[in-house]
């Protein structure tokens, strides 16, 4: 028995068993007696709940969902959501990143203040503080009756108006679709081997499919129009209220503000830390081969400052994209509410986390895997980044 | 006189080189020049110049102001600080904040820099902390955790959530580290499946899903379980960064050990880890930092920590105009200790790349 106790091999194999075995039963008890306690509540487990109709009302989508509606619906509207916020704050904060960094790495050091005050202010104090700052901001707004006017737009505390094109749902989207492949078709003609022409001679070729789709996505919109409304719909005042455009909830302007300001300075870092990064070698070497700084820029450090801030980048949108759920703490239904609603409606306690992972797995994988693409087909061979 | 101009005249010419290079330059400075210096005088005519600072006049005075309201800090800041603790107990919660703060700075001066030291300054600490709060002891009249609040409540779970997941973490990390594969793969799979969540998810299942999971004798406060949440959060991240230092530390060391025949615990104890925590050091602060401003999201819970208590404060009757103020005075805490925090670890940083080279 001792003798075997002396194995090395003997006792690694009885560690891992006790090992696996201790986490099986911790997983195991919970899961039984979480059973147990369910069945006292009288709630049948299983995920036969996802059929039946909710009876609530969420207060933003951009899918339209009823209080009728069942509740595997009602996680399709909060990934949506979840999705569609993301989407845009993560948009607006890497513009903002973009000029933060660009600032802190300029030469001018009045550019270079300005952008460390940015990031110092906005980095050091919690996020969720921000929501609640923005959201409380938005709703002392004044009412419709005296909202702000600007650029056609009001600001009242009921919300954002925003003037639209009076064109039915599914044209938008066909349009917006056009509008992404104007932006990135002339990056695959650049690359593609399928065209037997150098790529030097493509700009053309690129010009043009670019401007076709513009013009197609407008067409598309003026196609798609409602007969008898005007073009544009523009929000008016009629009564007490604000009719005409589109309204943007105050929950939402307020977690966009809040992502798009705290995650800018973050990715200003990022912009910031894939520049230095950016040997200075190379930086000298353009300015020795005579290129002006504008070439030195756009063709020697830029390129070189993306490939090293691509993976930082990714973990930070991966953040930010988790850094949605802080919209509970103001009552945005994005997926994460959704499924705490679920758990205080129907009791399908387990079911509902166990959904939670899954989407945010699902969600953080495609992201890393979207990005590891990205960065495998922009690498270069070798090691130029260093110097 | 004379002597002077060389260097007048030297001034001149660098300030003209750093900020007058070329016309663009030039626009750009003065552009960025005009924007802060309007930012910095709006802000400073809003907090000092117009602002109205005592609270005797009430709200009223305030409406009347053109500037900062800062009588609701003055009427309110014992409920954005200590919450609902009982009003003649509550110089115990601003002690124990006393007590967190000095905590902090001891362990940021390299002089403690030894397990057993720190291990020391944190336990006490937390204990003295957490006797002075809830009493019961030494005369101290007894106070719940119920009743805790505000920045004593926030400084508790931050400083909890750190001295449970931190040596938390060191476990993590050398388990994932093991040899043995099946240790390492279920070690690996936990903390990646924690971190892909986000963590008012973590909060919520283990203020709400938890107590379906455990039996009833195990349960404890709500407050505890969501501090042992918080602190598998940080454990989980704090994990990959301590694994990370460990793979900083040359392999030589490692078998130059085991050659000399030292032991595991020794090994780990007094050769890897010591090297290991000095790479980390950096992304360890970081890590602090960063749990220090995720504790604020407790409030999804229903914790009453500062910003709760905050939102309180302007949130009934009288005061509800003045949201901007008490969100101010809030971050500004934040702030206070984030940045300074912050800056420490970037000047670690610094000092420890000469150290280096």
């Amino acid at each position: 028995m001792f003798a075997l106790l002396r194995n090395q091999k003997v006792r690694n194999a009885i560690l891992q068993v006790f090992f696996v075995g201790a986490i099986a039963c911790i997983v195991i008890g919970g899961w039984l007696n979480a059973q147990q306690t369910l069945a006292q509540q009288r709630i049948t487990s299983g995920f036969g709940f996802l059929w039946k109709s909710t009876g609530w009302e969420g207060n933003f989508s951009i899918l339209s969902a009823a209080p009728n509606d069942p509740y595997w619906w009602f996680f399709v509207v909060g990934i949506a959501n979840t999705l569609f916020l993301g989407t845009a704050g993560l948009m607006s904060a890497t513009l903002v990143g973009a000029a933060v960094g660009l600032a802190r790495t300029s030469s001018n050091e009045m550019l270079q203040l300005l952008g460390r005050i940015y990031v110092d202010f906005f980095r050091n104090i919690p996020l969720i503080l921000q929501v609640f700052f923005w959201h409380a901001f938005v709703t002392h707004l004044p009412a419709p009756r005296n909202a702000h006017d600007l650029w056609g737009m009001k600001l009242s505390s009921r919300g954002l108006y925003v003037p639209v094109f009076n064109v039915d749902g599914i044209y938008l989207l066909a349009s917006a679709v056009c509008l992404v492949a104007a932006v990135l078709l002339p990056f695959w003609l650049t690359r593609t081997r399928r065209i037997p022409r150098p790529p030097e001679q493509r700009r053309g070729l690129c010009l043009v499919a670019s401007v076709g789709l513009l013009a197609l996505a407008s067409l598309i919109v003026v196609a798609g129009r409602v007969p008898g409304e005007p073009f544009l719909s523009v929000p008016q005042l009629q009564g007490l209220n604000l009719r005409g455009g589109t309204r943007i909830s105050p929950e939402f302007s307020a977690l966009v503000i809040a992502i798009t300001l705290y995650g800018g300075a973050y990715i200003g870092e990022i912009v910031r830390g894939g520049f230095k990064a950016v040997g200075r070698g190379q930086v000298e070497a353009a300015a020795s081969l005579g290129l002006t700084p504008w070439q030195a820029f756009s063709r020697i450090r830029l390129p070189l400052a993306l490939r090293a801030m691509l993976p930082i980048l990714a973990n930070q949108y991966i953040w930010l994209i988790k850094a949605t759920t802080l919209g509970i703490a103001i009552g945005f239904s994005d997926f994460f509410m959704i499924v705490a609603i679920t758990i205080n409606q129907s009791g399908q306690t387990l079911e509902a986390i166990g959904i939670l992972m899954a989407g945010f797995l699902l969600i953080n994988l495609s992201l890393a895997a979207i990005f590891n693409r990205v960065n495998k087909a922009i690498a270069l061979k070798g090691n130029q980044l260093r110097s | 006189m004379t002597a002077l101009h060389p260097a007048a005249g030297y001034r001149l010419s660098s300030l003209r080189k750093r900020f007058f290079r070329t016309p663009l330059q030039a626009a750009l400075s003065l552009a960025s020049l005009l924007l802060l210096g309007t930012l910095a005088w709006k802000a400073f005519d809003w907090a000092v110049l117009s602002a109205v600072f005592t609270g005797e006049g009430g709200p009223a005075a305030c409406k009347a102001a053109e500037g900062a309201c800062w009588s609701v800090i003055a009427n309110r800041w014992r409920i954005i600080m200590f919450g609902l603790y009982p009003y003649e107990e509550q110089w115990r919660s601003a002690l124990s904040c006393v007590i967190v703060v000095v905590m902090i700075v001891l362990s940021c001066l390299p002089a403690c820099w030894t397990g057993k030291r720190i291990a020391a300054i944190w336990i006490l600490g937390v204990g003295l902390f957490y006797g002075l709060m809830k009493g019961g002891v030494f005369g101290l009249r007894y106070v719940g955790e119920e009743a805790w609040g505000g920045l004593a409540l926030t400084l508790f779970i931050f400083v909890s959530t750190c001295v449970i997941g931190f040596p938390l973490a060191i476990c993590l990390a050398l388990l994932r580290r093991s040899r043995l594969p099946w240790i390492s793969r279920v070690t690996g799979l936990i903390i990646d499946s924690i971190r892909s969540l986000p963590l008012i998810s973590i909060l919520f299942a283990f203020a709400v899903v938890v107590p379906f999971m455990l039996p009833s004798w195990l349960q404890g406060d709500k407050l505890y379980r969501v501090i042992w949440g918080a602190a598998l959060f940080f454990a989980a991240y704090q994990a990959e960064i301590v694994r990370g230092g460990l793979q900083g530390v040359a392999r030589g060391q490692e078998e130059a050990s085991m050659a000399l025949g030292i032991g595991y615990w020794h090994r780990i104890s007094r050769i890897l880890l010591p090297q290991a925590m000095r790479n980390a050091l950096p992304a360890t602060i970081n890590q602090f930092v960063i749990s220090f401003k995720e504790t604020s999201l407790v409030i999804v819970v229903g914790f009453f920590e500062i910003l709760a208590s905050g939102n309180a404060a302007y949130g009934t009757g009288e005061w509800t105009f003045a949201y901007v103020e008490v969100y101010a005075f809030i971050a500004l805490v934040y702030f206070i200790f984030v940045y300074s925090l912050s800056r420490y670890g970037a000047f670690l940083e610094r000092h420890m790349a000469i150290g280096t080279r």
